[in-house]
């Protein structure tokens, strides 16, 4: 009746996970019973869980992230406590079976529903408004992308409760995976946890694709776009063409597990090495999905505090196409050891090593936009600085372990671990940190703390030299990874001051938080009433904070690059216009979370092998899309006088503190 | 106060519909470019799979190409009287359209019937997808595109409800082309089924 | 601008001939195909590379005549879309194969 599921699922003996799962259970019921305290669960629903709207969506997304870094981050103090302590005779507080779930959650958590949600986050609440568009082209399906991401995110958070986690990896290698030796519920909740985000990722990136290519106002050009709308449309193109590779790979060892196929398996002709080849074909390009967002904020973020035009524009755009192209060529790197032999080992070093080019070019390009400028060392900007240093040395590392001899010595090391944290700390998470300073005001209509801000950043920059300058010596000195305890000392010392960087990092995250309480405190002081709070360039400037929902009363026609910047020296930016019109918005429907929650369902029925209300929920999601199909009234429409006293409203509030005049 | 950063037109609301259907056709046509992608990773895992029959049966031994042809021409008939269903609905003709889907459904469904009575015949015969890598990969890749097409086929049964309740409004029009380019995209995908996996295995 | 919505998307381009043309070509192609490996001639090397041809060639067919694929502006960025995602298919499928022929080579 209820597949294998039963009582003993729950770990009670367990008190770590017991304290976690309480935890997290009283929160959840504080969350639950302040909604409820406030009466605002209609408004909830009405304007939020049913929203349609692509800036609502981005909130969403974002506070999924940032929930999601919490969850990620305690898997990391716990592994950093573990091996700060686990050497020699000790062996630490937690015991292997339990830290290979953790490991495996944290980069599970990490890069799927922590990198990638803050990115359709970022992309969301900034890409239409900056492309001068109304909404994206699929409204529905896009609410659709957020409901599905965070249905896979509470399989994660349920296998902490009920069942267990995966110990094989966020990668889950075969033929670890198999169900010959992982019998579990583990592996089966981080596949159906990956393969559902992957649907999510993959109907966003055809979203966006279409809404860049195909609704950017008239006279924006592809080459007069924001960089940072250049930047995801080419993560886009990334993420459109990998995923499938994802879908075919986990679908291929869901066959394995579930139907007794033979793909990955050890026997019967099965061949696990091309797992890793499929997986990595995949997982190359999402590296650059998550970091080459990054480098679109930092683009902005750099042009906005220097006052000055990016330099370098086009070629910056053609080393993110050349990045875009490349990613599919190199994946081999991931796997030089699995031995192909030298000749396939030296081509895919050497794309490797091409691939680093195009970055070096976009740093040079950042560095040259702030010379010469009247730089403005705002929160942003210092993410942004922080990135440039840091990321270069990352980078290089890349470029070390590229050349195969030197990998085959530092492969799956903790060197390899401190070089993509490197990476996907210093280059994706302070730029999406970057994104979020800089697109709050935007979005809210208030300001972040800008001393909190700071103070966030040096605990994280310093934390993260603290954290992961040891793991590069301790990859030299031969430490491997994912590892519980360890008998050499001569590694302890090293491991003391990760944890130390770790606490600090701790601090930061804290901060943030604070950050968060203080400026929601203080929200009507820090009211942003021009729409424009740090002289911005590009257009989703020229509307209100926050916008109303339909962006643009009147579609903006674009002159040049940098438009919001074109328009004010031309003096156009706040021209009124003649006449406001009627304009249709898409109406809210609750299909989306419905299908969200349904999908839920099915995969934790997947997981706990309950055939019965698996095929129901899919039988109910299948409904549920051919009714939305059957639906004719999917609009509604705004009345231009409606739209005239919005916008009338918005032009007393900017003429009231001023705005308007001449920013320079 | 007028100036050129203020849009002088409007759309009318025959060019708004026309952007959205124009947008909805290249959404669909981006997400068959994922299709292919997908497909692509099933062929080259076919391709590296296809010798690891693990002693057991292999193409030569299970393949019946005559009833392979027979399920190709199904098909291929199958997206000729699509294309008359999209004809029909240029012109306008509610009738002729729901008559072309009916047919189009029909063959469809001789195809999964075909294809059914071929999966069958094997895992009788102890040929089914735990047997070997070879199969495993055989039945996943040929699964996936006949999955592929029974959604079609439940797609096509939505649409005639769709047509026969509606008629042809430009909302309806705009799916029919959607699945026109989905049920011509999936005979193309056919083709390569049939020329790597039946037609290559038997060589 | 194109007298409805759907014709500016170039569905409107078919035509009964357009798509007999094609349908009667895509029958030859798979007839002689399937001929071929049934009762033909040939050495196992050139009936593959005929059978391959052959498949080539109908799918061009289907891409020009059902799918209505041309050089036009209209269809500028599908067939870019598709340009793409066929590199894309040659590196994952070339790569793939180069890749596990070694490692079978190598460890096989």
């Amino acid at each position: 009746m209820l597949g294998r599921l039963s009582l003993s699922a729950i770990p009670f003996d367990n008190p770590i996970i017991m304290g976690a799962v309480g935890g997290a259970l009283l929160l959840a019921a504080v969350i639950l019973a302040l909604i409820t305290w406030y009466g605002k669960w209609g408004y909830l629903w009405r304007e939020w869980l049913t929203s349609l709207d692509h800036k609502r969506i981005g909130i969403m997304y974002i506070v999924l992230a940032l929930v999601m870094l919490l969850r990620g981050f305690s898997d990391a103090i716990l592994m950093r406590s573990q091996q700060a302590v686990a050497y020699g005779g000790s062996h630490g507080f937690l015991p292997p079976g339990h830290f290979d779930q953790i490991f495996s959650a944290h980069g599970t958590i990490m890069i799927i529903f922590m990198a990638m949600p803050f990115m359709a986050g970022l992309m969301n609440i900034a890409v239409p408004t900056q492309i001068g568009a109304r909404d994206v082209a699929f409204p529905f399906m896009n609410a659709i992308s957020l409901w599905l991401t965070v249905a896979a995110a509470m399989l994660v958070m349920v296998s902490l409760g009920v069942g267990e986690f995966s110990k094989a990896g966020w990668s889950g290698y075969a033929p670890l995976t198999e169900l010959k030796y992982s019998p579990g519920t583990g592996v089966d909740y981080w596949l159906w946890a990956f393969q559902i985000a992957g649907f999510g990722s993959l109907m966003t990136g055809i979203n966006f694709l279409v809404t860049i290519l195909k609704m950017r106002a008239p006279g924006m050009r592809l080459m007069r776009m924001p960089t940072f709308v250049w930047t995801i449309l080419c993560t886009n193109v990334l993420m459109v063409f990998a995923f499938p590779v994802l879908t075919v790979v986990l679908a291929l060892l869901a066959l394995d597990r579930y139907l007794g196929m033979h793909f990955f398996t050890n026997t019967l002709g099965g061949n696990p090495m091309m797992y890793t080849n499929l997986f990595w074909i995949w997982g190359h390009p999402e590296v650059y999905i998550v970091i080459l967002p990054a480098f679109g904020v930092f683009s902005e973020v750099v042009a906005t505090f220097s006052g000055k035009r990016l330099f370098g524009y086009r070629s910056l755009i053609y080393a993110t196409i050349a990045i875009t192209v490349l990613s599919f060529a190199v994946w081999l790197h991931h796997f030089f050891t699995m031995g192909a032999g030298a000749d396939v080992n030296a081509a895919f070093g050497i794309a490797t090593m091409l691939i680093a080019v195009p970055t070096g070019v976009k740093i040079f390009n950042w560095l040259f936009t702030m010379y010469r400028g009247r730089v403005r060392f705002t929160t942003p900007m210092y993410w942004t600085i922080g990135f440039l240093t840091t990321f270069a040395i990352g980078g290089m590392t890349g470029v070390l372990m590229a050349v195969p001899p030197a990998d085959f010595v530092l492969h799956n090391s903790l060197f390899l671990v401190a070089h993509f944290h490197n990476m996907l700390i210093a280059g994706t998470l302070f730029g999406f940190f970057a994104g979020y300073a800089y697109w709050f005001p935007k979005a809210t209509g208030f300001s972040l703390d800008e001393a909190w801000g700071k103070r966030a950043f040096w605990c994280w920059f310093i934390g993260f030299y603290l954290a992961f300058m040891p793991l590069y010596v301790l990859g030299f000195m031969g430490m491997p990874r994912r590892m519980e305890h360890y008998a050499n000392p001569a590694w302890h010392p090293w491991l003391v001051v990760a944890a130390i960087g770790t606490a600090v990092i701790l601090l930061g995250i804290i901060f943030q938080i604070v950050q968060l309480a203080v400026s929601i405190r203080r929200r009507h002081a820090t009211r942003d009433l021009s729409g424009d709070p740090w002289q911005g360039r590009t257009l989703e400037w020229a509307i209100s904070s926050p916008p109303p929902a339909y962006n643009f009363a009147i579609t903006p026609v674009v002159e040049d690059f940098d438009a919001f910047q074109d328009m004010k020296e031309k003096g156009t930016a706040y021209a009124r216009p003649e006449r406001y019109h009627d304009i249709p918005m898409p109406t809210n429907t609750g299909k989306a979370f419905v299908i969200g929650g349904l999908v839920f369902v099915f995969g934790f029925a997947m997981v706990w092998y309950i055939w019965w209300a698996a095929l129901l929920a899919a039988v109910a999601i299948l409904s549920t899309v051919i009714a939305r199909s059957m639906q004719d009234e999917v609009e509604y429409v705004i009345p231009a006088a409606e739209v005239e006293r919005i916008e009338q409203a918005h032009l007393r509030q900017q003429s009231a503190m001023g705005a308007g005049a001449d920013h320079g | 106060m007028a100036s050129p950063a203020v849009a002088a037109v409007v759309p009318a609301e025959e060019a708004r519909q026309a952007d959205a259907v124009g947008r909805r056709a290249f959404g669909f046509w981006i997400y068959l470019m994922t299709d292919l992608v997908l497909f692509a990773a099933l062929f080259a895992t076919f391709a590296v799979l296809s010798h690891s029959d693990a002693g057991g049966p292999d193409g030569k031994a299970l393949f019946n190409l005559r009833h392979v042809f027979a399920e190709t021409m199904l098909l291929l008939f199958s997206s000729a009287s699509y294309g008359l269903v999209m004809l029909a609905m240029r012109r306008g003709h509610r009738g002729a359209v729901l008559g072309w889907l009916a047919v189009t459904f029909l063959l469809g469904l001789g195809f999964i019937a075909l294809e059914l009575h071929e999966f069958h015949a094997m895992i009788l015969a102890g040929a089914g997808p735990s047997r070997s890598a070879f199969l495993s990969a055989f039945f996943t890749l040929v699964g996936t595109h006949g999955t592929h097409v029974s959604f079609g086929l439940i797609w096509m049964l939505v649409m005639m409800a769709q047509v026969g309740t509606k008629g042809l409004t430009t909302p309806v029009r705009a799916r029919l082309l959607c699945l026109s380019m989905f049920w011509h995209f999936l005979d193309i995908v056919w083709i390569g089924v049939f020329t790597i996996v039946y037609l290559m295995g038997v060589v | 601008m194109a007298s409805t919505p759907l014709e500016s998307t170039g569905a409107g381009r078919g035509s009964l001939r357009r798509y007999a043309t094609g349908f009667i070509l895509s029958v030859a192609l798979t007839a002689i195909a399937f001929a071929l490996v049934m009762y033909g001639p040939l050495s196992r090397t050139a009936t593959v590379a005929a059978i391959l041809a052959a498949a080539v060639v109908q799918i061009m067919v289907h891409l020009h005549y059902f799918l209505h694929l041309d050089a036009s502006s209209r269809a500028r960025w599908n067939v870019l879309a598709l340009l793409f995602a066929l590199l894309i298919m040659v590196l994952v499928v070339g790569g793939t194969l180069w890749i596990m022929a070694h490692l079978q080579y190598r460890l096989g």
